[in-house]
């Protein structure tokens, strides 16, 4: 929809320059020791310390390590900034909030409490003495530095948006808390314009409201810092150094230095620090972090390896091919991220309630206080106050905010721990209500590698003359198909015949020189037409084609020299998988290019409800389209390479990855695992999300629908009972802690 | 006595209504431009209207004071745009429109409220 390019702002990285957090530092004077130490390492040209973010930029020519052992022989401690440095440095900055905010309850609740006593036992003399009026202005006085020391952003909030005519909890707190304040104060500057009955004073309402609305902020931080621990986990993937060949020598440098093409030793054990091609050695990586497939993978030269993952056993070179913000992992962070901010539309109803809630709470508790005046029991002044205090403070549009947000940060993170990477808020949503699943058989099913299965050489034929004879022809093709012959004969150590002359027959098959022999290799018809006798290989040829083979007959000048049968493996765990779809009531249907007898034998073989043979690439997207018209809510899950438009029409489109193809546009959710249990996996944890998030809202509308009525006094009629202020205070406090822990419990489910 | 405290609440209440509402949208702080810098602070995106057009790159450079987590997140309805906010760290978030339209962009519980305008 848009073309989004973001750029954070950060300082301009020069070639040879080093990063480093210094996090201890605490006054300008550590600033310049801290410099100074940098400097005198041998090999630094200049080291700048900023003591805004706790780094210091050292230009340099040597290792970081030297660099981090002369900063702690100063005294002080230092690592590399790791290059997601921004969560660090968020971390930090929230770290710094909670701390505040903790010391913020421990003093506002100090005072409370010696205020809350000193009312309660009536350890002050009564405000109509003389004593008592001094004693009780001098609370009057703390209590007002409690609500500007504690309580000062709410007032100054409240202020600010009030002048953009916007309102929000700010508004209420202060409104709620202010109002305490001011009819107390007028209470002990004129007791005697009170009736005696109506002088209570609420000092320690305000200041407990304040202690606990700084309480339960600084737990809700707490709870919120886990939410976002998948994000964080990810990021700790990345490696921090890299061990690279220069001028023939090994020598460690960050990853940030890392160029492409770079050639980097990974040693057992060790981490993959980028995205690159195996060059040397060979080994198992476990690459469970990213694709949640916990056997470790085999590598041998030429194959791929991807950053963040752990060399299991040999130690082995590769060329890196992609660094920084375009490896996989970086685009897994940032798709994660992103998805994490989207809103399913299951939450747009909150938000716009959200959105009139505070206007619409204070126009409550105005309409309160005029039924207490009119209608309620002497001192009317004091019960006007009380419920409209308890109105102002016990609602909460925080909680209805969080609900859904704080559900789909723990459930993307989930998901992505399990290899499905979701995109859109939405898919999130729906993928828990699919009622029919599309597979398109190649890659996903299978594994999209078709094999040599069979060969079966004609009389006067053996199995390596013939292979010789066909590998040497195929090998001139690009044809899936013929890549499996040729990989068959270099598998046997079979050397390929070369031919003279080669020429593709589009539909049918290939026509050859080779060794001065005309050589046909095609399908049945393409025998037919060249009027070769086939004979008996062509039963033969039919009970293949029925165990999912695609036969190739061959001849060799006109006469039958055997059959071949090439077949697309299924994966292990596909029947397992489509079983675990069907067993939660979704309809599996397969869908295929192949001819219907292939096709009817993979889907036995996997046991899907339903395939659908010989559908062209360009009309998958219809089929998904059929089966929507017949109401049903159709997810398709695709290999992402030429099924991008039914992936689109489908209401969830699945792709499944190969590992690094992370970004796989025209799906809605990536499957990093190249399993079939991941569809299965995402349905689940989007219907445990949903509910979560269910949950939440239920919570959220009914702690605010019943809360609010309770604090306006309506069980007063009936019970004689009215709510304490400083109860609507811890209440409101809690309940949006409560929607954040019940989001939390998401991290420990199991799909 | 009676009447006149409940004419001021009623008065009162009138009074949340228009200002909170009725009066809102004509005096929400407005701007255009390629580049714009918005404040998020005290609960308040500021400015918390911006006019764009379709097709015209634009760059919206959000400025957050509000330690408190409620600021942290910038998201887009509509749009697929979103941003992680720190603390007087500038975030520049650059994008082309490509669709008319009005798109609410909040925090991520809502409170925080502005609208891009795409003409």
């Amino acid at each position: 929809m848009v073309t989004e390019n973001k750029k954070e702002t950060a300082a301009s990285k020069l070639p040879g320059t080093v990063r480093l957090d210094v996090p201890d530092m605490t006054c300008a004077g550590c600033v310049a020791k801290v410099e100074k130490s940098l400097r005198s390492v041998p090999g630094v040209k200049g080291a700048d310390v900023n003591f805004a973010d706790l780094s210091a930029s050292v230009e340099c020519d040597v290792s970081p390590d030297l660099l981090i052992k002369a900063v702690s022989e100063a005294g002080y401690t230092a690592s590399l900034a790791s290059p997601g440095g921004d969560s660090s440095e968020k971390d930090n900055a929230e770290l710094i909030h909670y701390r505040q905010l903790l010391r913020l309850t421990v003093v506002s609740g100090a005072i409370s409490i010696l205020i809350f006593v000193a009312s309660v036992f009536g350890l002050l003399p009564p405000v109509e003495t003389g004593a008592g009026r001094v004693s009780w202005a001098i609370v009057s006085a703390l209590a007002l530095f409690v609500l500007i020391y504690a309580g000062g952003r709410f007032f100054t909030g409240a202020l600010k948006s009030f002048k953009h005519h916007s309102a929000n909890m700010d508004t209420l707190i202060a409104t709620g808390t202010g109002v305490a304040w001011v009819y107390s104060t007028f209470v002990v500057l004129f007791p005697t314009s009170f009736s005696e009955i109506a002088r209570h004073m609420y000092f320690d309402t305000a200041t407990l409201i304040i202690a606990f609305i700084n309480l339960g902020a600084a737990l809700e931080m707490r709870a919120r810092g886990k939410t976002s621990q998948a994000i964080k986990r990810l990021i700790g993937l990345q490696p921090k150094t890299a061990r690279v060949l220069r001028g023939g020598e090994e020598i460690s440098i960050p990853i940030e230095e890392l160029l492409i093409d770079d050639i980097v030793r990974v040693r057992p054990g060790e981490k993959v620090p980028v995205d690159g091609e195996l060059t040397e050695g060979s080994s198992y990586v476990d690459e469970s972090m990213l694709t949640g497939e916990p056997v470790p993978v085999q590598k041998n030269v030429g194959d791929e390896v991807t950053g963040g993952t752990i060399n299991k056993s040999g130690s082995f070179l590769f060329k890196t091919t992609r660094i920084g913000k375009d490896t996989a992992l970086s685009q897994i962070i940032d798709m994660v991220r992103k998805a994490q901010n989207t809103k399913p539309a299951i939450g747009r109803l909150a938000d716009r309630v959200s959105g009139v809630f505070v206007p619409v709470v204070l126009i409550i508790a105005i309409l309160t206080s005029l039924v207490w005046f009119n209608f309620g029991p002497e001192p009317v002044i004091t019960y006007m106050l009380v419920t409209t205090m308890s109105v102002l403070i016990i609602a909460c549009p925080c909680a209805l905010g969080l609900a859904t947000p704080i559900s789909v940060m723990v459930g993307v993170g989930k998901a992505a721990e399990y290899g499905v990477l979701i995109r859109r808020g939405d898919a999130l949503q729906q993928a828990g209500r699919l009622s029919a699943i599309v597979i398109d058989k190649t890659g996903t099913i299978t594994e999209g590698k078709p094999i040599l299965s069979a060969i079966e050489p004609a009389v006067g034929w053996n199995e390596e003359k013939l292979l010789a004879v066909v590998s040497g022809v195929e090998s001139n093709s690009e044809h899936p198909l013929a890549q499996a012959i040729v990989e068959a004969a270099k598998g046997k150590a079979i050397t390929p015949e070369a031919c003279e002359s080669f020429e593709a027959v589009s539909g049918h098959g290939v026509k050859a020189v080779s060794g001065g022999r005309n050589i046909l290799l095609g399908n049945k018809r393409f025998m037919e037409l060249n009027n070769v006798p086939i004979g008996e290989s062509g039963l033969r040829a039919d009970e293949l084609s029925r165990q999912a083979q695609t036969v190739i007959f061959a001849s060799v000048d006109g006469k039958a020299a055997g059959i071949l049968g090439v077949s697309d493996p299924v994966k292990p765990d596909s029947k397992e998988a489509i079983q675990r779809l069907r067993s939660s009531g979704i309809k599996v249907i397969m869908l295929t290019g192949d001819n219907s007898a292939t096709a009817e034998a993979v889907a036995s073989q996997v046991g899907v409800d339903e395939y659908i043979a010989e559908v062209l690439p360009q009309d998958k997207a219809n089929e998904v389209a059929k089966l929507q018209g017949r109401g049903e809510i159709v997810g398709m899950v695709g290999d992402g390479v030429n099924d991008a438009p039914a992936l689109a029409r489908a209401d969830v489109g699945f792709a499944i990855g190969t590992g690094t193809d992370v970004a796989i546009e025209s799906a809605d959710i990536t499957l990093m695992r190249g399993s079939l249990h991941g569809v299965s996996d995402a349905i689940n944890i989007s219907k445990a999300t949903v509910s979560n998030i269910k949950q939440n809202l239920l919570g959220a509308f009914g702690y605010n629908s019943l809360a609010i009525p309770i604090a306006a006094g309506i069980l007063f009629p009936l019970t004689g009972m009215l709510l304490n202020p400083i109860i609507a205070g811890a209440a409101m406090a809690l309940s949006s802690v409560t929607v954040v822990t019940n989001a939390n419990r998401l991290r420990w489910f199991k799909p | 006595m009676s009447f006149i405290v409940n004419l001021a609440g009623i008065l009162l209440i009138a009074f949340v209504i228009w200002w909170f509402w009725i009066y809102k949208s004509r005096s929400e702080a407005n701007a255009g431009g390629d580049k714009i810098d918005i404040i998020v602070d005290a609960g308040v995106y500021e400015p918390s209207l911006i006019h764009a057009r379709v097709g015209k790159p634009i760059t919206l450079r959000f400025i957050r004071k509000d330690a408190s987590p409620c600021a942290e997140k910038v998201i887009f309805s509509g749009i697929d745009l979103s941003a992680d906010l720190l603390v007087d760290k500038p975030y520049e978030l650059s994008f082309t429109p490509e669709n008319k339209g009005e798109f609410e962009f909040t925090c991520q519980m809502a409170m925080y409220r502005g609208k891009l305008v795409v003409e």
